[in-house]
This record gives C-alpha cells, structure tokens and sequence, in this order.
C-alpha cells in the first residue's frame, strides 16, 4: 500500500517499464557517462522541478548565460574555424598557414615545439632529437618573422599556444606586428599563458608557480594599457582532461584555476572589470555527447556567478565567459584511423551545440603522427559542413529545456562547487598543486577509465571491440632531422650577425625587471627587437627564479 | 622469487606523463616493483637510475618523436655499464618506419596506443631476465 502520492514518473515506472524490463532486461545494471557518472534511463520535468528558470538557466544573453552568451547564438557569424598548426621550421609552418587560410579558415593557431615551450635553444642538449617535431621551433625574432611573412597581423586573429616562455613569444609577436604597421591597440589574438594547466596536467613548466604566477598578472597589467584587445590567457581544461580527468574534473579544475588567475590580478591591484574581459578559456570536446554539453553550459553559468558574486565585477564582459574547444586527441586511435573522422565529428557538434566560440577539430592520424595538409583539410571540412549544412546553427541553445540536459547541466555545476570548496579550504590552487590533489585525483580517474576499457565495460571502436586484423597503413606526416639543422645553422648565423653587446645588456636589465617589481613585458620587448633567444631569456629568468621540479606521483 | 623490477621513464621534453603512470600503477598493481623517475629525463640518467636500482626492466614513455635519438643513445649507455640484459621497452607514438630500427638496437617491445596493459605485463613476464639467470 503506497503512502505517499505517487509521482507521474513513479506511475511510468511500475505501469509501463516494469513490465517490459520483465521481458527484456536493459543492457546493464548501471549506465554510466565516459566520465563514470551515473545516468538515469529518463529525465522527466520531476527531475528539474527545483531548477529556476530564470536564475539557473535564463534566456541567452542574459545572466548567468547557461544559453549562451549571444542572444543570436551563430545566428550572427558562427564560432571561428581555428586550426592549431604548426611543425618543422617557420617557413613549413607559414606554409601551411597560408593552406589553411586559403581553404577558409578564419584564425590562425600556432603549435609551438618542445624546445620553444620549454624554453631552450635548438643547440641546446635537452633539444636533441626534439626541434620541430611536435610544432614550429621559434628560437628568436627572426623565426617570428618567417613565421608571419606574407600574413598580415593586423587582419588576422592568432592563438599561439605557449605557456611558460609565453611572454617572450608574445613580445616577439608584438615585434613582428609594429614591423608590419599594424597598430597594438587594435591587435587581436590569444596567448595560452596557462600555467596552473602545466603544473596539473601537461607539465611544461619552467619557474616555480610564484614567480610565473607574476609574470601572468604582468601581462594582464600590460596589455590592459598596450594591447586591449588581446586576449591574455586561455584558462584550459584541455590538457587536463586529456590527462585523464573526468568532465567534472576538467570543469572544476579549470574554472577554479580562473578563480586563481583573478584573485592574483586583484592582489597585484588590477581593476577586476579592467583585466577579466581578456579572460578566454578552452575546454575539451570529448566523446560523451550530453556530458560534455552539460560541461559547457554550466561553465558559463559557473563563471558569471563567480565573478559577480564573488569578485563583485560590475561589467558583463566580465562575466562572460568565452571558450574555444578541441576535440579530444586522447579519444583517437591509432587503429582504424578513418573511425577518427567520426569520432571528430560528433566531438565537434557537442562543442556547438554548447556554444563554444571558436573551435578546432584534430585530424584522423593524429593517434600517429602531426597531421598531414589532407587530413588537416578534411579536419576543417567537417567543421564546416556541421555550420552550412546540419542546420544545428539556426537556433540558439537548440538543447536548452531538455530535462536530461538541464538536470545533468545543474549537476556538473554543484559538483564543481563542491571541488571549489575542497581547493578554497586548501588555501588555494597553487596550495592544492603543492599538495599534488588535482594531480592525483587526475591520475586516478585515468587509471580508472583505463581499468574500464581493459573490462570491456567501455568499448572503443576498433580497440577493445570490433577489432580489424591486417589493416593497410595509412599515409602519415614523417618528420626526419632536417628542420633541427637548419634551425641550428640559421641560430648560429643570427648569433655571429646581431649586436651582442646590446643583447648582453638587454638580458642584464631583464634579470633586473625579475629581481624587483617592474613589469618584466618592457624589458622583454626590448630583448626580443636586439634578437636574444627564448632560450637566453629564459636563462636570465632562470638564474633569478630557479626551476621548478614536481614530486612525481604514481 | 624477486618481485621483477622495472624502471618506468620519461625522456626528453614532454610532459605528457599519462601513459607512463598507468603503466606504472598497472604493472605495480600486477606484482611488480616499480620505479617511476619523474619527467625529463636524459638518457645518462635513465641508464644510471637502471643500474643504481637494479633493473631487470626499463620502460620509455615516448610521445613527442625524439626516440631516434634517445633509444640508440640509451642502448649505448647500458652497453657500457654492463646491462645488455635489462629489458627494454619503448611505449607511445612510434612512427611504424622506425620500429625495425629501434628492434635493431635492441629495444624488445614497441607499444603503440590501444596496447592492452595485460600484454604488457604478460610480455614483462615472459621476456624479463629471472633471479636464476641473474644469480
């Protein structure tokens, strides 16, 4: 005898599911979201019964902006196409710039080597067998301006994904704008300059968290008066999801790295409205479809709430948040390659269908190698079919009102909150990074996930299941030792023919700028136009601010 | 019997540590001793960390390309310090041209993304030097 009223779901359940779950049981006890989240088999209007339209979800455009933050969505120009490239020397990478604008794309991405992102020289030992391999090598100057040659600054948007020496490939870029003519004031683009991301997940730090924090708010103070327009970080979860955490983690870790970023740009003085509108993030488009749509949505949502409410911004630039998405590298596979288009393609329509603002589909092979120009084309060619032809961009938040994604959207955010809290007791990111927590709850969730795909309790298409003997290799991108010696030999001859007294010199004042409070951007700048060297610059910091070395956990 | 010991190892300048920490936990959890070095790690230390602990398994995790230069690099080195018989295995992204090069210089196992863990630790298993041989 039943007590309570029985609720219209619960009616369903015993009249209509019972019976049919008698005849034919469901695949599995439980399902569960790639991340390991459990998922009920239906959402019903009882399961958003305590979610408020108005200030949980809004209409788009309006605070908290769960629907987005254009009120026309792509109604008015869909995201930007923005194609992280980049590998051998400058001039194979301008190259393939000029491909990739010529085929339509509407953004420039610059993929950076392990030498210029660890900030040493082509000559140096630690860069043996590693130029140009992973992305362009960038060693002063003078690679900038092959980098750039023939592509106006002033016209295009770029993203150069660079973290720890980040502020020198930035002022090298300056550089190469003020030798076009093109104005700073009106120059727009995007610095990763993420280091939290490193320390947690992708581990391409050079100084300790401190000083880099301060270099970071340097930038932030810079080009609040310099280069307005330029986006100075892109907060990523891309990294660390690609480590292995879950979409939780991804969005917890990454907002709370944000939170991080503004309180430092606070306690350095800065004017909140004056330096988080540049605040740009960057989000995985994993494989779970809904989870990651519910990712999306509630980071906005999450952010806007934050900044308002906790930091008192007063500008809705501020609490806006805008983001740019990468399918998942991790979800390729090297077996089946083709599979990987559809994979991409699904990725890619989840990271609209949450409103990102720009975004960037990795290539079939990239389980093996950089991608090929065809396969980089196609890549952008699935971008552009999901614009002009699946319709998906002729309505804002087409999702929004879905209980299952309402419910799942409001669910990834408390659980975010719940990591806030978890981080703020700790005294803070940098604390927790110290203490190795997001590290470790990353690793965890990686060996768990990998436990599931050796269960077979998570299939992957042509690795765990549905398995293809004898495949025929496919074409792939080979990068031989060519690039690492015409970079040296193009490193020695910059370093016989510049001025070296005043590099000297310059080096000298930027170990000064480090040593006291100056924005080290000025000095910088003036060391990037004598021609030092990424790795020189980062030398001089070096000395000042030692290296950081981790505590590896297992 | 000696639990087989493995050294688990990072070279070069990628961080990218995944791989390498699930197959550290993976062959830990399946009854072996392992040796996790951290990141960036150059070939004179990898060879130096093998030989100070004794290992019957080095395990490389190679994503960024730069395995031509560090594998042949390595294999000289444990030459030198006598250990020809420690296990060497090279895991991550390894173009398929270069695979037989890497066999040449003595690298056992090359494992590409997808491998199950359970293959590995069976291949551990089978071709890991044994205390008897050892002794």
């Amino acid at each position: 005898m039943r007590t309570v009223a029985e609720t219209d779901k619960q009616r369903w359940e015993r009249e209509t599911l019972a019976p049919a779950l008698k005849k034919s049981p469901e695949r599995a006890q439980m399902f569960t979201t790639i991340s390991g989240r459990p998922i009920d088999r239906l959402y019903t209007a009882e399961d958003v019964a305590s979610i408020e339209y108005v200030g949980d979800v809004n209409r788009p455009g309006e605070f908290p902006y769960t629907r987005g933050i254009h009120p026309t969505g792509y109604r008015g120009k869909p995201w930007t196409m923005r194609q992280f490239a980049g590998f051998g020397t400058p001039e194979d990478t301008n190259q393939r710039y000029k491909t990739l604008l010529g085929a339509g794309g509407t953004g420039l991405s610059v993929a950076f080597d392990l030498p210029t992102l660890m900030g040493r020289d082509p000559d140096h030992a630690l860069s043996l067998g590693e130029v140009g391999k992973c992305g362009v090598n960038v060693a002063s100057l003078a690679d900038m301006e092959t980098l750039f040659d023939g592509i106006s600054l002033g016209a295009v948007t770029t993203s150069m994904t660079i973290n720890a020496p980040a502020a020198m490939i930035f002022a090298m870029y300056l550089v190469v704008a003020e030798q076009q003519g093109a104005d700073w004031k009106t120059l727009s683009g995007t610095i990763q300059n993420d280091i939290l991301k490193e320390f947690i997940a992708q581990k391409e730090y050079i100084f300790p968290p401190r000083p880099s924090m301060r270099i970071i708010t340097d930038i932030f103070a810079f080009c609040a008066k310099e280069v307005p327009r330029w986006n100075t970080i892109s907060v990523s979860g891309y990294h660390i999801r690609e480590a292995g955490a879950t979409a939780l983690q991804e969005l917890a870790f990454t907002l709370r790295d944000g939170l991080e970023y503004v309180q430092w740009g606070v306690d350095a003085g800065l004017d909140v409205d004056d330096f988080v509108p540049r605040l740009s993030f960057f989000f995985n488009a994993h494989s779970d479809f809904f989870e990651e749509i519910a990712k999306y949505r509630a980071a906005r949502k999450i952010w806007a709430q934050a900044m308002r409410d906790r930091f008192g911004a007063k500008s809705e630039r501020s609490w806006k948040l805008r983001f740019h998405s990468q399918t998942a590298g991790v979800s390729l596979t090297a077996q089946q390659p083709y599979n990987n288009v559809v994979r991409t393609t699904l990725q890619a329509l989840s990271a609209v269908l949450g409103g990102t603002n720009s975004l960037h589909t990795n290539s079939l092979d990239e389980a093996l190698a950089l991608p090929t120009a065809e396969a980089a084309t196609l890549a952008l060619r699935t971008q552009q079919i999901i614009a002009h032809e699946s319709g998906v961009g002729s309505v804002v938040d087409p999702l929004g009102g879905s209980y299952f994604v309402e419910r799942l959207t409001k669910d990834m955010e408390d659980g975010a909150l719940a990591y806030f809290d978890e981080i703020d007791k700790m005294g803070g990111m940098i604390e927790a990074i110290e203490r190795g927590f997001p590290q470790r709850e990353i690793a965890d969730s990686a060996y768990r996930f990998q436990q599931a795909v050796e269960r077979k309790d998570k299939i992957i298409v042509g690795v765990n299941g549905f398995v293809q003997e004898d495949e025929p290799p496919i074409e792939v991108l080979y990068i031989d030792e060519s690039a690492s010696d015409k970079q040296r030999a193009k490193l020695a001859r910059l370093k016989r023919e510049r001025d070296d007294p005043a590099v000297q010199r310059a080096l000298t004042r930027l170990r000064a700028a480090a040593r006291s409070t100056e924005n080290v951007m000025i000095p910088m700048l003036d060391a990037v136009r004598v021609y030092a060297t990424v790795g020189e610059m980062c030398d001089a910091l070096r000395e000042v601010w030692g290296e950081y070395e981790e505590v590896p956990i297992i | 019997m000696r639990k087989i010991r493995v050294v688990i190892a990072k070279p070069g300048l990628d961080g990218h540590d995944r791989g390498a920490k699930v197959i550290a936990r993976a062959l830990r959890d399946a009854g072996m001793e392992v040796i996790y070095t951290g990141l960036r790690q150059t070939p004179e230390q990898i060879a130096s960390t093998a030989l100070q602990e004794d290992a019957d398994v080095i395990g490389l995790s190679i994503l960024s390309g730069a395995h031509n230069y560090i594998a042949p690099r390595l294999m000289e080195l444990l030459k030198d310090k006598g250990l020809d018989d420690v296990l060497v295995l090279i895991g991550g992204i390894i173009p398929d041209v270069d695979i037989p090069k890497l066999k040449s210089l003595g690298v056992k196992g090359v494992f590409l993304p997808g491998t199950p863990m359970q293959e590995i630790v069976n291949f551990i298993n089978s071709n890991a030097r044994t205390r008897v041989e050892r002794a």
